[in-house]
Formats: structure tokens, sequence, C-alpha cells
């Protein structure tokens, strides 16, 4: 049965009822994440919503160390791309100040076509270094 | 086993029952949503530069277009910015490359529409309207002049309405008649010896004869196409609408916003993503030009006309393009400029120095995806049909439309 649904779901991801090439099924496209290493939890939110395609903006990001605590004088690197493109981000977001709280505000972000997108943090802290990656998917 | 056929079997009348259920006669509703976009109608005006104070101003835009088909501005008399973007063809030359006072090696590329690219030429050397009008003045296979000389014709044929739009122009009585720091060997010696305050006044000059020509290019628009009446009479539920395309054009938009994945990058009511891909075209030209946006991003931030520059109008944290300027990763080689779709039927030959001569043969090299040659080509190979390749070249011919520029009458 399992494998009557499983082609079932092919067959209906083939007829191509989404047009573009379509995130992997289940893909967790949450927006607080615990980085690779568990040193940090690490929250993204966009200045504005919806995000439009091909404008520059400004995403913050929050830290906590791994006691909850908010995770202050921290650097942070951002890097990104589409997967199923081969391709990275269109500009190089940076993080430009930090808004006090452990929030860090990472200014020129723009997405230049919808799909799944990576987005990529490095965080560096008093813990150490650590990396998330998020992924958004973008109508 | 029985139970294992009956549920494909469930699985498949489900999957066509979904995929049959479409919003109005030929298109899902996920295709009428990706429809929607595309639309001329969605396309907002331009957003003002802020490297460019003149650029609304009337007597601005009057000068730049004077300036626009003065053959004055170029060594031999004989070429001005219209001799290769010719309003009569849409304002590009349908040549390969372009041919000025010698042979270019890129493609001339269309004026209309350019308003909205955060980075023009098809390496994005430039970042505004007014930057990339006066490189090609300088570069020997195009207008082929020098700065100083520039400067002269402005003080000679336009003095009044220059000064009107810029203010005073400099004393230039006791300077030479040519110099230039791009120019040959004799003007670069006599742009050094003219002192650094001198040489920002000649350059400022230049500069603003390039705000003023990005001023009359900046109303350069395209006008509604077949594929806008098509969109915007189905959304409307006009029956009349269907038969504004063929089956087999209607085909081909399916294959475009779908299984061809070409909306990817030529998304939004100008068909582009205005970004940088690696599509495989075969190089042309020298190194490091033949390198794309690897040596445009090198260029553009070394450019004195660039955003951040003296000669910007802009603050700089309204330089977001360039503050923020993807300078590194593999990507930037051989990549190039997506164009708008808008009227390309009407422009061959296609690609950054015109390599691939019609449009069958531009989507056949979609659907074969070669390796590049440099750097590495984000296309994957694609299943189509012969009739497929037909269908999709033929719906590219839905995207012509006129071309308007400012109070003149459309050209085609």
């Amino acid at each position: 049965m399992f494998r009557a649904l499983l082609i079932g779901l092919v067959f209906l991801s083939t007829l191509g009822l989404g047009g573009c090439m379509s995130p992997p099924v289940g893909l967790d496209v949450a927006r607080e994440r615990v980085t690779l290493q568990q040193r940090y939890q690490v929250g993204i939110k966009p200045a504005a919503e919806p995000i439009v395609i091909g404008k520059m903006h400004a995403w913050e990001v929050s830290v906590k160390q791994a006691s909850g605590q908010p995770l202050t004088g921290a650097r942070i690197l951002v890097d990104g791309g589409m997967p199923q493109h081969h391709h990275g981000l269109p500009t190089q977001p940076r993080m430009t100040r930090e808004l006090g709280d452990g929030r860090y505000l990472v200014e020129g972000v723009k997405f230049s076509m919808s799909g799944w997108w990576e987005f990529k943090l490095k965080i560096e802290g008093a813990q150490g270094v650590d990396d998330v990656t998020f992924n958004l998917v973008l109508p | 086993m029985k139970r294992f056929s009956l549920g494909l079997v469930a699985m498949l009348v489900v999957g066509i029952a979904t995929a049959t259920t479409f919003s109005w006669r030929d298109w899902s509703k996920e295709e009428m949503a990706i429809l929607a976009t595309l639309r001329l109608s969605q396309l907002q005006a331009p957003e003002a530069d802020p490297s460019n104070r003149v650029e609304a101003m009337p007597q601005a835009i009057a000068l730049g277009k004077q300036l626009f088909f003065d053959t004055k501005l170029s060594a031999n008399g004989k070429v001005a910015c219209a001799s290769c973007h010719d309003p009569r063809q849409q304002f590009q030359d349908g040549r390969p490359v372009g041919q000025g006072a010698g042979t270019g090696i890129r493609r001339t590329m269309p004026v209309a529409g350019a308003a909205y690219s955060p980075f023009l030429f098809w390496d994005g050397r430039k970042d505004s309207l007014w930057a990339q009008a006066i490189g090609p003045l300088e570069d020997a296979a195009e207008h082929g002049g020098n700065r100083l000389a520039y400067a002269r014709i402005m003080q000679q044929h336009y003095r009044s309405e220059y000064e009107a739009v810029f203010g005073a122009l400099p004393d230039m009585a006791r300077l030479p008649s040519d110099a230039s720091p791009l120019g040959t060997p004799a003007q670069q010696a006599a742009w050094n010896a003219m002192g650094r305050d001198r040489q920002e006044q000649v350059s400022r000059v230049l500069a603003n004869i390039g705000k003023a020509i990005a001023a009359y290019e900046k109303a350069v628009r395209f006008g509604d196409s077949r594929l806008d009446r098509y969109i915007e009479g189905i959304i409307a539920n006009d029956g009349k609408a269907d038969q504004l395309l063929t089956a087999s054009e209607k085909n081909g938009l399916r294959i475009f916003i779908g299984a061809g994945r070409c909306v990817t990058c030529h998304n939004g009511p100008l068909l582009t993503d205005q970004h940088f891909h690696n599509t495989g075209i075969a190089p042309h030209g020298p190194m490091p030009q033949a390198l794309g946006r690897r040596s445009g991003v090198a260029k553009l931030l070394a450019d004195e006309f660039n955003c951040l520059g003296s000669f910007s109008d802009a603050a700089p944290e309204q330089c977001g393009e360039l503050r923020f300027l993807a300078t590194e990763g593999g990507t930037l080689d051989g990549a190039y400029k997506t164009p708008s779709l808008r009227n390309v039927a009407l422009r061959p030959p296609y690609m950054h120095a015109g390599q691939i001569a019609t449009l069958d043969e531009v989507v056949a090299h979609y659907r074969a995806a070669p390796a590049a040659k440099i750097g590495k080509s984000e296309l994957e190979k694609l299943e189509f049909s012969a009739q497929d390749v037909k269908d999709l070249a033929a719906f590219l011919g839905t995207l012509s439309g006129p071309v308007y520029a400012g109070d003149q009458p459309p050209s085609r």
C-alpha cells in the first residue's frame, strides 16, 4: 500500500501542478532552529512581509545561548542560494547592526526568483562558531 | 497484490481529476497565478534613481534626447547612441555585436525597460542608467571620443541647455583639445597634466551628459503584447481572448511556466530576474571580459562613476546594490544578465554576442543544456519533443509589442 501511495504521489508531482521546480517534500521551513552543534538557538524574521521577489530588504536575527539567555556581541556571516539551481544569493547580505537583547540586523537580502532558497548563518559568539541553515520557500 | 492495483488506480484517478480541474478552460489555478504575474499592467513605474537628481527634469530629458541622437558625440562624427540603439529597431541594431567607431564584443542591448535594472550591460559593470550611458562614449570600439572633447562639445553646442540643468560649465580655455584617463597615450598624458581639480570638473561634465541621456532613456518603455491581451482577457473571463493565442503558442506558454522552468529566471512583467546566470553559451571576446559577471563586478567596484563615487547624487546608504554586491563565488564565472524577453522575436540574433541566430536554436540550446566552457552552467537537460521546441519558440513571438519613447509614437 505504501508503494502505491508513493507511486501515486510521484504521478501527482509529475503532472507539474505548480509548474516550477518544486521544493523537496517535507522541507523544514521553520524560522527558529538550533545550530548544527547545538550551541545557539536562532530565529529569523523579515523586516516586512510578504517578501517581494527582486526587492532588497532586511532581516532580524535573534540568537540565544544554549542556556536560553540572549547572545550579545556576536558576529553573523550570511550565505545561501538555491540548491536546485546551483547558484548563490544575488547579493552579499551583511550583519550591519546589533539591536540589543541578542537581536541583530542583517541588511542587503534579495531573492531574485520564487522557489526554495537556503539562508545560511554562521554565528560567531562567546560559545564558539556554529552554523544554521534556514529553508525559505517563496511563492 | 489486488489491493495494490486498486490503490494505484485510485491514485491515478485522483491525479487526473486534480490535474484537469481548471479554473478557466486551459489553465489550472496554479498556472493562472503565474500567468497573472507576467502581465505588463503589473509593472510599477520605475523607482527614482537617487544617484541622478535631474532625471525627472523636463529640460534634462529634452537635452538627453538631443544628445542621444547627436553624432557629434563621437571621434569620427558618425556615431550617436541611436546608431546602435536605433529607435526604428526598438533601440537595438540587429547585429551580433555592436558596430560603432570599431567592432565591439557584445550584442547591443535594448533600452526599453533598462530603468528597472540595478546593473547595466551584459556583465552588469555599471549600476545606473547614467553611468552606463557614458561608458560607450569613451570606448574606442563605440563612440571613440574622450571626455575633454565631449565637455568642449557641450560648451560649443549645448551651453545654455546644459547650464540650465547643471549650472556653469568649467573654464576650459587653457586646456588641450583632447584628454581622458581612458584614451590614447597622448590623451592620457594630457589628462595627467591637467591637475586634479580640472580633471574632476571635466569628469563631472561627462557624468552630467550621462545623467541627461539617462533622463531621456528612463521613459523608453514597452507597450502591451498579444500575451498581455490574452492573459488580461482570460482573467476577465472574456471568451474572445481564447482566440488570441494558437494551440501551439499555448503549449509553448505551458512549457515556459511549467516543465521548461523558463519562468524561474524570466519572471515578472519584464520576464527577467535582472540577475546573472551561466547558461553555457559559447564564450566570445578576450579575457577577462569573457568571464562575464566576474569581470563586471571588478569593473563596477573600480568605477569612479558608480553609486558610491563622487559624481553620484546618492547618499551612501542609498547604494544598497553596491554595498551588498555579491563579489565572490563560482557562480559569477561565465554568468551574463537575464535579458527581458519582451519583443525578443523581433531582435535576433541572441545571447551576449549574438551567438545563436534563431529562437528555435535558442530553445534547442536550453533543451540540450551543454556544459559551459567557462564556469558551470545552471541548465539541466530537458526532455522535450521537437514540437515542444517549436511551440516554445512560437510562444516567444506572443511577447512582441510596441516600444514607446517619451512623446514619440510607438515603433515596432
